[in-house]
């Protein structure tokens, strides 16, 4: 069981980073959305698995680890947070610049620092 | 005594400007010389102590956690420099009240001069290698101060950032030669470094540790290589010369020498470094100093040239030519710093430095030329003068060695050369500038000084004088105490006499004169054979090198950094990748021996079912809508995933999560493109492809041999001190409002920060508001379905009466704050879906970031409560009761914590989507000056 729940990590890892190397913003916002899975899977996974040994006392004769499990519940709702920020953000970006590329221009047209020091590239 | 009242007192008197204001010239210099004078007396009155061997100590502890002290530590080495110091430094003050003109800043010069006198009295009184080191870079800053003080020239400029660049660098070598040998005797203390000298030189790290030493010790005091920044600071105001170049500055570097003579010396290692250095600095010193036509640059190479004397002294692992040493510190700081003020004397009435156009100043100035005159024979070594009784000892220590083995004779005969060229320049300095014809067209006729002007001069002439002919009385019990710290107490015999009988030092002294005498009355000759070399001006290298760097640093930083985002996270990923994956590879197996769980059915279908989402969602990717719907099932079975491996709070949590994230991704598509064109060229794709798959299975690696090992957790502790501390069976809710609260009420004021950020973001967004979809149809203009309406109407008391009962029965069972505000959330989110904003905002008025600010506050106060009963913040208080009818139950003031968790969640879940979904309605916030939202300028090119 362990080395499925492994691949189904490192899919999600692979997917998420994939998606984060595009250029558009809403890719960017899927694939941290797919990373931020993954990631709070991996640290999930860091108590091992356990089946039928929820952390309530009483309910059960052994027990998952139950830190690794608040620190992921806080990590889930701080990545809401950040991901809600981000789509704004982006929102906002192609608002005020006019395209949703996450340089904030198509790479097609000459960045500031190609400006600044005079050269096409 | 407490020492470290000597450097405060300057620090204190450089503050004196700002408040002296508009009290005139001879006030601000009388009121700031008080400050340095009451040091000097503070230190006078110990003297004694020191003079008969005492070391004087002061430490307070400044951060004890890592053993750092503010130590202080007089020997007589400190004593010696504190007495250069701030005794030249008060004829400095009393010189620069006359040099420095009415227009000029005076207050702002004697800060700096104040500020740099405390840079040094702290370096020479340091009993900490740390503490030493700080002082010396504040040397390097008040310096660069100091020298470009006349800021409009641009060689004042240029020549204080190359002293900076220099001893700036020098300073940072310094430093970390002072970490190794701290490392070597494990203690940063002075005291400990000079004791255990024999260690440090058993160290096999000795030499990179002296290297690095002599490299700080050498960039300071102009040693060849590094001499060239000192003829550039000559472009600072004279007083600054005199002081930074005959007393202090370029000393420093000596004294750095002197203090870790007892520790570092007696190696060949020394010898070879410091003497070689130190003779070849001496020759072209000597040379060069000949060959210039600016005073203040022929007594800058001379002042290079002594400071190569004093290194060769120090590198000669003898006991008498330390002692000679030190005595030339003495004699060389006296004289250069009454030769720079009498230049600057020169300078300041003819208007020129030019030795080309001063001639025959004796009829103009006579009182001057007579004590520069002194000043400069002293330079040359003659007799009845103090530089005459140290050089004859160097005369005498350059014969009483053999290290160079066969070739021993050359280097008496190579100091004898250099004596030749410094009798040469001193006789340059005194025929060509007040003999030698007439002035040729000066500025403005000379004349004397302002008679006070002079005074800092001739007390210093008549220093040279005094120990001259007098060094027993004069200076010898200080020479004592100076040299017996530089040796660590073992002093050899020796006398100071004008007359040792007729032996070879005498000799070399004479041959010196006379060779001086033939080079001065030969030097057109030489003069035109030093033309024929080409002249390299070291200012326009260092600049050429320094733009050099510049230039090759922007290529580099343009070459990496193009502007583009997307490479920046593949360089990220990258370097990540490799730091990940290099520890697997020293991993024999990647499975341990932890037992592992069967595979079953239900997970073989969940893992399918989240390969296909997700790799579908990459593969729609730019279908966006079918992207998010891919993406929402991977979520849901990632909260399954939860609930099945034992975690039904996560699983609560992101089914809640999931949600609301859908909802809002689905509300920004309204705004964004739907589709994403294909852009990437086939190349990229596959880079990315193979960075992807290689980083995923890096990542699935390590969760696999992490999983598969035994597991040593910290978590018993929580377990067992769940019930019993915090008052809960449900650990986890247990550890997020009990054992690590002050981590949640981090993260909810994250939450809350960043829900208050995205409504400012959302209230200053013009956006343009689509009429329809990409192909074009229009969006649909029903009304909310009434099907929809009249149920989830229904369903809200019920859904919020579930989130009151998840968030009581949080300490004891799955829920708490963070699900039941999520659920609460939701619920909420559901009315808005059905019936629209119009019809909410005159039911629900609630004021979302009140209830944020609200919530932490709660927590908080919940926490500081503790206080009120002598706890530490965050302590938490339970108990059980008993209410007839109701029965047995708890009270706990995490309950009161997890209330704020809730409210903060709501608060800022609806803040972020409340008014995000208010922008697709005529509710959106209003523009400004009632302009029309901007159609995105791209909106045609982009084809969506």
């Amino acid at each position: 069981m362990e080395g499925v729940y492994a691949f189904c990590v490192g899919l999600l890892t692979a997917c998420g980073v994939f998606l984060c190397l595009r250029g558009r913003t809403f890719s960017v916002v899927l694939g941290l959305t797919l990373l931020s899975y993954a990631v709070n899977l991996f640290l999930f996974a860091s108590g091992r698995l356990a089946l039928y040994g929820a952390a309530v006392l009483g309910s059960t004769e052994k027990y998952g680890d139950p830190l690794p499990q608040a620190l992921v519940l806080t990590a889930i709702v701080i990545g809401f947070a950040m991901t809600a920020f981000l789509v704004i953000l982006a929102m906002r970006s192609r608002a005020d610049l006019g395209n949703d590329h996450v340089d904030g221009r198509i790479p097609s047209e000459p960045s500031l620092v190609q400006r600044r020091t005079g050269r096409k590239g | 005594m407490s020492l470290y009242l000597i450097p405060l007192a300057p620090l204190l008197g450089a503050l004196v400007p700002l408040f002296s204001g508009r009290s005139g010239r001879s006030a601000l210099a009388l009121s700031v010389a008080l400050f340095p004078a009451w040091a000097l007396v503070y230190m006078l009155i110990q003297a004694q102590a020191v003079l008969d061997g005492e070391t004087l100590r002061f430490a307070v502890d400044w951060i004890p956690a890592i053993g750092l002290q503010l130590a202080f530590r007089l020997d007589g080495l400190g004593l010696l420099f504190c007495l250069l110091i701030l005794i030249i430094g008060l004829l400095v003050i009393l010189y620069a009240r006359y040099y420095l003109s009415e227009q000029e800043n005076m207050g702002r010069f004697y800060s700096y001069l104040l500020l740099f006198m405390t840079a040094m009295l702290g370096i020479v009184l340091s009993n900490n290698l740390l503490q030493l080191w700080l002082f010396w870079e504040l040397t390097s800053i008040s310096s660069f101060l100091l020298i470009s003080f006349w800021s409009h020239k641009s060689d004042a400029r240029k020549g204080a950032r190359m002293a900076l660049a220099i001893t700036g660098a020098g300073g940072l070598a310094l430093l970390a030669g002072l970490l190794l040998i701290g490392n070597m005797v494990g203690d940063y203390s002075l005291d400990t470094v000079l004791a255990n000298g024999a260690l440090i030189k058993a160290n096999p790290a000795y030499p990179v540790a002296l290297v690095l030493l002599l490299l700080g010790a050498f960039t300071k005091s102009a040693q060849f290589p590094f001499h060239f920044w000192l003829p550039h600071a000559m472009a600072a105001p004279t007083p600054v010369s005199a002081y930074l170049h005959s007393a202090t500055m370029v000393k420093a570097g000596i004294f750095l020498l002197a203090r870790f003579y007892p520790a570092m010396s007696g190696t060949d290692m020394w010898f070879l470094a410091v003497s070689m250095t130190g003779l070849i600095t001496l020759l072209y010193g000597a040379f060069t100093a000949l060959f210039q036509h600016d005073l203040k640059g022929l007594l800058a190479y001379s002042t290079i040239s002594h400071l190569g004397l004093i290194t060769l002294l120090l590198g000669m692992n003898t006991r008498l030519a330390a002692v000679a040493a030190v005595f030339h510190i003495i004699n060389h700081a006296t004289f250069k710093a009454s030769l720079f003020m009498a230049a600057g004397i020169i300078d300041h009435e003819s208007g020129s430095r030019d030795m080309r156009k001063l001639n025959g100043l004796w009829k103009y100035m006579p009182h001057t030329a007579a004590l520069a005159m002194v000043a400069a024979s002293s330079m040359a070594g003659v007799p009845l003068l103090n530089g005459f009784l140290s050089k004859e000892m160097f005369f005498a220590e350059t014969l009483d060695q053999s290290t160079l083995g066969g070739l021993s004779w050359v280097i008496p005969v190579l100091a004898t050369v250099g004596g030749a060229f410094s009798v040469a320049y001193s006789l340059r300095f005194i025929h060509d500038v007040f003999f030698n014809g007439d002035p040729i067209d000066l500025p403005r006729t000379p004349h004397e000084p302002p008679r006070y002007m002079k005074v800092p001069v001739e007390i210093l002439v008549a220093l040279c004088l005094l120990v001259g002919v007098f060094p027993n009385y004069v200076v010898n019990s200080l020479l004592n105490a100076a040299s017996a710290a530089v040796l660590n107490g073992r002093l050899p015999e020796y006398s100071l006499a004008i007359w040792h009988g007729f032996n070879i030092p005498m000799l070399m002294s004479l041959a010196a004169m006379a060779g001086g005498l033939y080079i001065y009355y030969n030097r057109r000759m030489l003069f035109q054979f030093h033309a024929q070399f080409p002249q390299h001006d070291a200012k326009q290298i260092f600049e050429g090198a320094v733009q050099y760097v510049a230039k090759q640093c922007e290529r580099i930083i343009d070459a990496l950094e193009n502007g583009s985002l997307q490479r920046y996270v593949f360089l990220l990923l990258l370097f990540a990748l490799m730091f990940m994956a290099g520890p697997l590879l020293d991993l024999h197996h990647s499975a341990g021996s932890r037992p592992q769980l069967e595979l079953n059915g239900v997970v073989l279908t969940g893992a399918i079912l989240l390969s296909l989402s997700a790799v579908a969602t990459v593969i729609w990717a730019r279908r966006r809508f079918i992207a998010l719907l891919s993406l929402s099932v991977t979520g849901l079975i990632v909260s399954i995933a939860f609930a099945y491996f034992s975690a039904p709070d996560l699983a609560l949590t992101q089914l809640s999560v999931e949600i609301i994230t859908v909802i809002l991704l689905m509300l920004a598509l309204f705004f964004l493109p739907q589709t994403t064109l294909k852009e990437s060229s086939p190349n990229r794709l596959t880079r990315d492809l193979s960075l992807a798959a290689l980083i995923g299975g890096v990542v699935g690696s390590i969760s696999y041999a992490l999983m598969t090992r035994p597991l040593l957790s910290i978590s018993d502790y929580y377990l067992t001190h769940s019930k019993t501390g915090g008052g809960g069976d449900n650990v986890v809710n247990v550890i997020l409002v009990d054992f690590r609260g002050f981590d949640t009420l981090g993260e909810i004021t994250v939450l809350g920060i960043a829900a208050l950020g995205i409504y400012k973001l959302i209230a200053g967004m013009r956006l343009y508001m689509p009429a329809g979809d990409d192909s074009g149809r229009p969006w649909s203009q029903d009304r909310h379905p009434m099907i929809l309406a009249l149920v989830s109407q229904n369903l809200l008391p019920l859904a919020l009466l579930v989130s009151v009962y998840i968030l009581l029965r949080g300490h004891n069972l799955p829920g708490g704050g963070f699900i039941a505000g999520l659920i609460t959330s939701v619920a909420i989110i559901q009315q808005y879906i059905a019936h629209g904003v119009d019809w909410i905002k005159h039911r629900v008025r609630i004021n979302y970031q009140a209830l944020i600010a609200g919530g932490v506050l709660l927590a908080a106060l919940t926490g500081a409560g503790a206080w009120a009963f002598d706890r530490p913040f965050l302590t938490s208080w339970f108990d059980h009761f008993h209410l007839p009818w109701i029965g047995d139950f708890e009270l706990a003031s995490a309950m009161l914590f997890d209330l704020g968790v809730y409210l903060t969640v709501v608060g800022a879940a609806m803040l972020i989507l409340a008014n995000l979904g208010k922008l697709t309605t005529s509710e959106r916030p209003a523009f400004e000056n009632g302009d029309a939202p901007r159609a995105p300028a791209t909106h045609h090119k982009e084809e969506f």
